[in-house]
């Protein structure tokens, strides 16, 4: 860990974080680590504010991988925090574009400046809101709010014309504004302009019990409530050093792996109907709703909402419950290969999915994109290979990678991860520890005050990628700041790229194939 | 294919049963009787998010899968609020999103309904009391006429909800 080793020599480690360290640092180490980042030796896992400090999220491989390709046993994951008592930092967006819009989220939120920043343009604050920079230790009042003007970065040439679309858009989808420049019907630039479903979660999270705080984050992005409830749980869970029990943290990944299951299985469809073709949506529809019925009767909800808190889960899984599984398990591989063969063998679905919306593999790394869009595109990061977290470490499973980066290759990794997930279930369902049924805390051990402030960092791996969570609990065992990093911060972005060329009348293919996170990243 | 489209025509189908008048009655209730009686027996449904966690969302989509096939009904989603009889609208209201709801409203021809669905949409969710929504959820805003609880409703919530729009009162 060479370059983490240097970083912290240069830094002050503070107590009370954990699972990895944390480290108070000045400008330059601040400056030189943003320099790393430029230089692709690291991977930015997430920038955030916390009162008159940021933080930054850092990951590092082994020395020796190729770029893309992670090793299951050498990554690891540092935080750096700059104190910003004049109220700016040096911009790390300035030499690594990939901070730019969580910069602008932290000027907006935290009124702290990132200096050299040279998008200047607020990201989350419409203008709309009661409170100015709701976060920052002295929130202003607004008293007229009032939206704000919103200049678009230009294109210029002969004949580009200006398609504006959203927020509302055509389809049963969240709301977000795309401003396409296109030449004829060739897109020349998409900018993207989000925030519209921004809910002030982090602003709730403070001061909030940890009952309510669960709360909150099984509600961040609805189709990873599991995913978000299991990290909010893991960074709770490292912070008080608590140790889940083996029961619950098999049902955890039991959940984990339906939710991944049902998303997949929803997206292949809904990108093939993208391609007008109705039957995938219709046999996938059949079986995502199948998973999401087993689901309601084994765990009592359909997504499967506040199953899981800090310390375990609050459902066992029933003898019949197991069954169940297990028979929807064999229903969904009974005909899944075939939809998969279908979409294999239809030459006029593939016309349209191959070679569409390509984003480049070095592309990824740079921009850390994980899930399906990272290992779509070769960058096979998964964190529960990579930073892998129980019960994974004892599970077999692969991490599905391709290489084309186009919309075909996303398809491509849904189907195999698809695949991997009912391995996983079963497996959970196997390893499921039948210990002794009478003692309560089976399930959940007890959350007591620990009498001191305590920190927690998780990466969990949700069905779009790693969602970070960071998290500070105060003496009295109440949330002081939580923030919430949505993978789609990092997959956005590559949207805008992956569409320049292509024709407008695809966008709704790559957008699907994308499928990222309004609510998530819009906080 | 040919074998996947045959099987479709010989296995029985996945469709359930529409739910009974009784339930739907009981959903009506609070539904102005003039309203039901104007609004006849086919609606067009633009579905807006304001502001919701997607939760909301997925359950709105799993109304088109063959299990619960709105479209039998004479219930569809359309793309345009040009088109649309009934807004369905989910969320806190975000205020963000709250021009953009009242615009959609305001470009949906009359007469017009406002369904508000999830418990967000209703104002009692877990974001109500933010700086960036709107106190009071959907009712806030627009003149709501049905409201279906739940976090997120359940499709068949939902469908109960939108045929309680089409029951005609009984007189
Ligand atoms: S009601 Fe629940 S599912 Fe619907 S938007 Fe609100 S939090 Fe999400």
């Amino acid at each position: 860990m060479a370059v983490f080793a240097e970083l912290s020599r240069q830094g002050k480690q503070m107590a009370a974080h954990r699972p990895c360290p944390r480290i108070l640092v000045e400008e330059e180490a601040w400056r030189a680590a943003a320099a790393v980042l430029a230089e692709g030796k690291l991977t930015l896992l997430g920038l955030w504010g916390d009162g008159q400090a940021v933080h930054m999220a850092l990951l590092e491989d082994g020395p020796d991988e190729d770029p893309g390709k992670f090793s299951s046993t050498r990554c690891e994951t540092l935080v750096l925090t700059l104190a910003c008592p004049l109220g700016s930092f040096p911009s790390v967006g300035a030499v690594h574009a990939p901070a730019i819009r969580l910069e602008r989220a932290i000027r907006d939120l935290f009124a702290l400046i990132p200096r050299g920043l040279p998008d200047e343009r607020p990201w989350l604050d419409h203008g709309r809101w009661r409170l100015e920079h709701p976060l920052s230790s002295t929130p202003g009042e607004r008293l007229k709010p009032a939206p704000v003007a919103y200049p678009f970065l230009p294109a210029e040439g002969e004949g580009l014309h200006q398609i504006p679309v959203g927020p509302v858009h055509a389809g049963i989808i969240e709301p977000g504004h795309f401003r396409f420049n296109a030449s004829g019907e060739t897109v020349v630039r998409l900018e993207e302009r989000l925030g519209y479903t921004h809910k002030g979660i982090e602003s709730l999270m403070a001061g909030a019990s940890l009952e309510t705080a669960a709360c909150l984050a099984g509600r961040v992005s609805g189709d990873s409530t599991v995913a978000y409830s299991l990290a909010f749980a893991q960074a709770v869970e490292a912070a008080l050093d608590l140790s889940v029990p083996p029961r619950a943290v098999y049902l955890r990944a039991l959940m984990a792996e339906l939710e991944r299951l049902a998303n997949h299985l929803g997206d292949i469809g809904a990108i093939c109907n993208d391609a007008a073709f109705a039957m995938m949506l219709a046999q996938c529809g059949v079986l995502r709703e199948r998973v999401l019925r087993a689901a309601h009767e084994v765990f009592g909800h359909r997504l499967m909402m506040d199953r899981i808190l800090p310390g375990g889960v609050t459902v066992d899984l029933t003898p019949a419950g197991a069954t169940r599984i297990r028979e929807l398990l064999a229903s969904i591989r009974a005909v899944f290969p075939a939809l998969a063969d279908l979409y294999d063998k239809t030459a006029s679905l593939q016309d349209r999915t191959s070679g569409t919306g390509i984003v480049a593999p070095a592309l990824a790394c740079r921009f850390g994109a994980g899930g399906y869009i990272g290992r779509a595109s070769g960058r096979s990061f998964d964190t529960r290979r990579h930073l892998a977290y129980p019960p994974y470490d004892t599970l077999a499973f692969e991490v599905p990678t391709f290489f084309e980066g186009d919309v075909n290759a996303r398809i491509w990794v849904r189907i195999r991860e698809a695949e991997q997930s009912l391995s996983l279930i079963e497996q959970s369902l196997d390893n499921l520890p039948r210990d002794n049924l009478a003692r309560d805390d089976r399930l959940q051990v007890s959350v007591t005050d620990i009498g001191e402030t305590r920190e927690g960092l998780a990466l969990v791996e949700g069905f779009r990628g790693d969602i970070l969570v960071s998290v500070r609990i105060d003496a009295g065992g109440r949330i002081e700041r939580c923030h919430l990093r949505d993978p789609s911060w990092f997959q956005w972005p590559l949207l805008e790229v992956a569409i320049e060329g292509n024709i407008v009348a695809d966008f709704p293919l790559c957008n699907k194939s994308f499928n990222c996170s309004y609510s998530g990243p819009d906080m | 294919m040919r074998k996947l489209l045959f099987q479709g025509l010989t296995r029985s189908p996945l469709t359930e049963a529409a739910p009974t008048q009784a339930e739907l009655a009981a959903l009506a209730r609070d539904l102005d009787r003039t309203a039901q009686a104007r609004l006849g027996h086919s609606l067009s449904i633009r579905e807006v998010d304001a502001g919701s966690c997607n939760g909301c969302e997925l359950e709105i989509h799993a109304l088109g899968n063959a299990f619960y096939d709105l479209e039998r009904f004479g219930l569809r989603f359309v793309a345009s609020p040009r088109h649309a009889d009934v807004l369905l609208v989910t969320g806190p209201v975000t205020l963000n999103m709250r021009e953009a709801l009242v615009r959609t409203y305001d470009a949906t021809p009359n007469p017009k309904w406002v369904v508000a669905a999830g418990t967000c949409a209703l104002g009692d969710g877990v974001f109500a009391d933010s700086y960036a929504c709107e106190k009071g959820g959907v009712a806030a805003v627009l003149n709501v006429d049905l409201v279906i609880p739940g976090c997120p409703p359940t499709p068949i919530d939902l469908l109960k909800g939108l045929l309680a729009l089409m029951e005609r009162p009984a007189v």
